[in-house]
């Protein structure tokens, strides 16, 4: 018997005495991010439906592979193998591992799924089932100092996303000037994308943080200050980045598909 | 205006014990404490409760009502259904001395292991100077009461008793990163033995400490993360992997 059950602590049998709905949250967290992955990993392998006129899905950006529609390429850049070991490789499993890395490494989401789905601890004061915790000290948890690293990665992504929001606003004969709702959807999203990297508590370490005498540098103390504003709000951006991305995603498909029109709105 | 209030209070010491169901009355504006103390008053003359101010500030009534670690002077009756039973127990990640009172020693043995300030070598006393920017930071952290609220509620221990001996806990780590964002602290080697000495890597940011931190200190997002990416900085930061950096952050 070991935790709130060991010897010396007050002998209570309940995991937890609390009486509100305390597993609401973690239920949610769980059911929201296991949708967002079973699609990703649909949409991730469904290699096909990400390009349309002008619009690409941020799930296939950059599109690096020789399988890719060529006007979603990066000026025809195509350095990766259209297969590997004669299985077709669909281009985003190429990219995946950067945001999919980001967001796994973030402080934020570290918290979302130890909570949610590893029960570390589900909630606060609910005794959790492991028996063993040895927390981010060995491998593979040790890994997630490499956030920094995504970090970096992540902000290469934003760049190139931002540019496939601004090259949206070309109309279907590639003429400039124009604007449609997938304009609109591929902005937001490539916005949020800033909000949530800006927002992450390794840019704030980073602009001012890791500093000892804020006075000596006051520019970066105003980063910092910046900073740490966006960072409260980072859950928010975290969730709404998500959900953008998710959403630009499932537009560009249904355009592709033809499911839906792209509407213009001039 | 009185009423009849049901509660619940663990009685009991280290070798058994269990919880009571009491009534008693509970006037408007009263706090969990004050009730507690009616019981100690009129039923059980012997009942075992720790307080001190009954202003937040000492730190000292730290309990679990309806099953969340507070303070018990701090906690409105009025919070709770009137019809809902409140239950009171010790917390449950130290040892019980007696009913709602619990040996929290281990936090002072904590507390003497982080290596104390180090002023610098020529600056005589009383010639330190801080602008408040620098203060600031610190000041978040010198609200800290010692209720060891963030301590129980820390899965870590709370659930691995084991894990004791190598985890200082939130409000130390509080304590160690106060120090290094110190500018004139000149210890060096902090952010290495916060993580290889005082377990700063088991925390897995759940933020449950900053949860229920009556000073409302944001030890996960202003103490805890930032520790942790400074450990990032000595230990796995790529610019500096790359640089050959790390052997001269070694050395200091
Ligand atoms: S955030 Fe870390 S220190 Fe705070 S309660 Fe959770 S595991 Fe413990
Ligand atoms: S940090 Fe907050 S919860 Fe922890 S001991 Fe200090 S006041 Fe209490
Ligand atoms: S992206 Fe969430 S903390 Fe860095
Ligand atoms: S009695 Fe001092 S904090 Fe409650």
């Amino acid at each position: 018997m070991s935790g709130v059950f060991s010897p010396t602590r007050a002998k209570i049998k309940e995991r937890t005495l609390r009486t509100d709905k305390w597993w609401l949250e973690p239920a949610i967290t769980f059911g929201v991010l296991f949708s967002f992955v079973i699609y990703a990993t649909f949409r991730a392998f469904e290699g096909a439906n990400y390009y349309k006129d002008h619009l690409i899905s941020p799930f296939y950006s950059p599109c690096l592979s020789q399988a890719c529609v060529p006007e979603a390429t990066l000026f025809g850049w195509t350095p990766v193998s259209a297969e590997i070991f004669n299985f077709a490789l669909s281009p985003a499993l190429i990219i995946l591992i950067f945001p999919l890395g980001f967001r796994m490494t973030c402080y934020y989401y570290r918290k979302a799924y130890y909570r949610s789905f590893w029960l570390s601890p589900p909630a606060c004061a609910v005794a959790e089932p492991h028996t063993k915790y040895t927390g981010e000290t060995r491998a593979p948890l040790i890994f997630q100092n490499a956030h920094r690293w995504f970090f970096y990665a992540g902000l290469v992504f934003n760049v190139f996303l931002t540019y496939d929001a601004i090259i949206s606003f070309k109309n279907v004969d590639g003429q400039w000037g124009h604007m449609s709702l997938g304009s609109l959807v591929l902005l937001v999203s490539s916005t949020l994308l800033w909000m949530y990297s800006l927002s992450c508590h390794t840019c704030r370490h980073t602009v001012g943080g890791r500093l000892k005498h804020f006075s000596k540098h006051p520019v970066r103390y105003k980063l910092w200050t910046l900073v740490s504003a966006l960072n409260h709000k980072h859950q928010q951006f975290a969730w709404f980045s998500l959900a953008a991305v998710a959403f630009a995603d499932i537009y560009v498909r249904q355009v592709a598909t033809g499911a839906w029109t792209n509407f213009y709105f001039f | 205006m009185a009423r009849k209030l049901n509660l619940r209070i663990w009685r009991g010491d280290a070798t058994d014990g269990g919880l009571k169901d009491v009534q008693v009355d509970v006037n408007e504006g009263e706090v969990v404490l004050d009730v507690i103390h009616r019981v100690q008053a009129t039923q059980m003359g012997d009942l075992a409760v720790r307080w001190n101010c009954k202003a937040g500030k000492c730190g000292s009534c730290s309990m679990e009502i309806n099953g969340k670690p507070r303070l018990a002077c701090m906690t409105q009756v009025a919070s709770f259904d009137e019809d809902e039973t409140i239950t009171v127990t010790p917390l449950r990640a130290f040892p019980v001395i007696k009913d709602l009172v619990t040996d929290v020693s281990f936090n002072y043995k904590k507390a003497m292991e982080i290596p104390a300030y180090e002023h610098p070598k020529e600056l005589a006393p009383g010639e330190a100077r801080m602008e408040q920017v620098d203060v600031e930071r610190s000041q978040e952290f010198r609200k800290c009461i010692e209720c060891f609220l963030c301590q129980n509620t820390c899965h870590v221990i709370r659930d691995h008793e084991e894990n004791k001996k190598s985890f200082a806990g939130p409000r130390f780590f509080i304590r160690i990163a106060e120090l290094d964002m110190h500018p004139l602290d000149k210890l060096k080697n902090r952010k290495r033995t916060a993580q290889e000495e005082h377990g700063l890597g088991m925390c897995n940011i759940t933020k449950c400490c900053t949860e229920v931190c009556p000073e409302h200190i944001k030890i996960t997002d202003n103490a805890i993360i930032p520790m942790k990416e400074r450990v990032v900085d000595i230990k796995y930061d790529p610019a500096r992997m790359f640089a050959g950096l790390l052997k001269r952050e070694k050395r200091n």
